[in-house]
């Protein structure tokens, strides 16, 4: 480590759980959030500050005015780039080192094997069901843990996985709710901190995993309602009855979930 | 009889033909087509809902989908 950066990260290094080998192993990190929205601008920004040393992300969005009520890490004169391009600017210029890879992209069943490939550790910023349960599938599929996180007015939950370990998502719900069933963002609202806190769980879930330390939200959904400032833990376990990682498993081969819309719409309409 | 939904004790009116199916529909939960029962630490098959009653000192739990985080 340079001066530079024993100094940037002197308050990390001076924990015993980090020290400067786990903020080598912060260096040596690589987390793809997808998402660059509500919950990966805060994650975003902390993984850059925190030296995670390869960060991807994707988002095929661009900024719009109507994000700026939660979404930190995108400015007024960003309105109209890409959410991508958006975030990877905060994100070096908090921390020059941070190498950012941005895949301006949906995620499908065609081309999230190749990108999840080359993280460590993904994490779920998404906006709707069809992207949460491909994300969930892929990462189970590949071995690959990660963190889920879901908002929606003051409600907010999350869980990490980690696949053939601990339950994932689809031992919870095991299929993707009708189009329509559940109210979106743009029709129920959201707070603007609340992605806040969750965003914030997931990328500290991201760093313990990089660390080795703590004892990660696996088997456990983590449920927080802001109007009460709840915390509830829900305890889980593995389901053999999973479609996609139980014993029998049905779900075998990525596929995208043509059903489950986009909950939070990308203008909100 | 009283259960523990949310991790909130409840007190319902004695009912011995109380389902999961029932409950949803009495205490009128959101989501309820589509919500997850988590019943005593196990994840209810939604096709069970209507053949699970539910007894005294119960502890239940509701999951709800959240599908928000980007846009």
């Amino acid at each position: 480590m340079t001066e530079e950066q024993i100094e940037r990260y002197s308050r990390h290094i001076i924990l015993k759980e980090v020290g400067g080998k786990g903020q080598q192993k912060l260096f040596d990190g690589r987390v793809l959030i997808i998402g660059a929205g509500g919950l990966g601008a805060p994650i975003a920004l902390y993984l850059a500050a925190a030296g995670v040393g390869t960060i991807g992300i994707a988002d095929a969005d661009a900024v719009d005015l109507s994000n700026l009520q939660r979404q930190v890490i995108h400015f007024t004169p960003d309105v109209g780039k890409p959410k991508v391009e958006s975030a990877r600017e905060k994100m070096q210029a908090i921390n020059p080192d941070a190498v950012v890879r941005t895949y301006r992209e949906w995620v499908s069943a065609a081309n999230i094997g190749t990108i999840i490939a080359d993280y460590d550790f993904v994490i779920d910023g998404t906006d709707n069901f069809a992207a949460k349960f491909l994300i969930n599938d892929a990462c189970v599929m590949a071995g690959k843990p990660y963190s889920h996180g879901g908002i929606l007015a003051f409600d907010g939950q999350t869980l990490t996985v980690k696949p053939g370990e601990s339950a994932c998502y689809r031992c919870i719900f095991p299929e993707p709710p009708p189009k329509d069933a559940i109210p979106t963002c743009s029709q129920a609202g959201v707070i603007g901190v609340l992605p806040g806190v969750l965003g914030t769980i997931q990328a500290t879930e991201a760093i313990k995993f990089l660390l080795g330390a703590g004892e990660l939200l696996t088997d456990r959904l983590l449920t927080y309602n802001a109007l009460r400032m709840k915390f509830r833990e829900v305890p889980l376990k593995r389901r053999a009855g999973c479609p996609v990682c139980g014993d029998a498993p049905s779900i075998v081969q990525l596929k995208d979930e043509l059903d489950a819309m986009t909950v939070c719409d990308l203008k909100g309409h | 009889m009283t259960i523990t939904i949310n991790g909130k004790e409840t007190v319902l009116p004695e009912n011995a033909g109380r389902t999961i199916d029932s409950l949803l529909e009495e205490l009128d939960v959101p989501q309820r087509l589509y919500v997850t029962v988590e019943l005593n630490g196990e994840v209810l098959d939604r096709d069970a809902h209507g053949a699970t009653p539910v007894t005294a000192g119960d502890v239940v739990e509701f999951l709800y989908f959240m599908g928000g985080g980007a846009p």
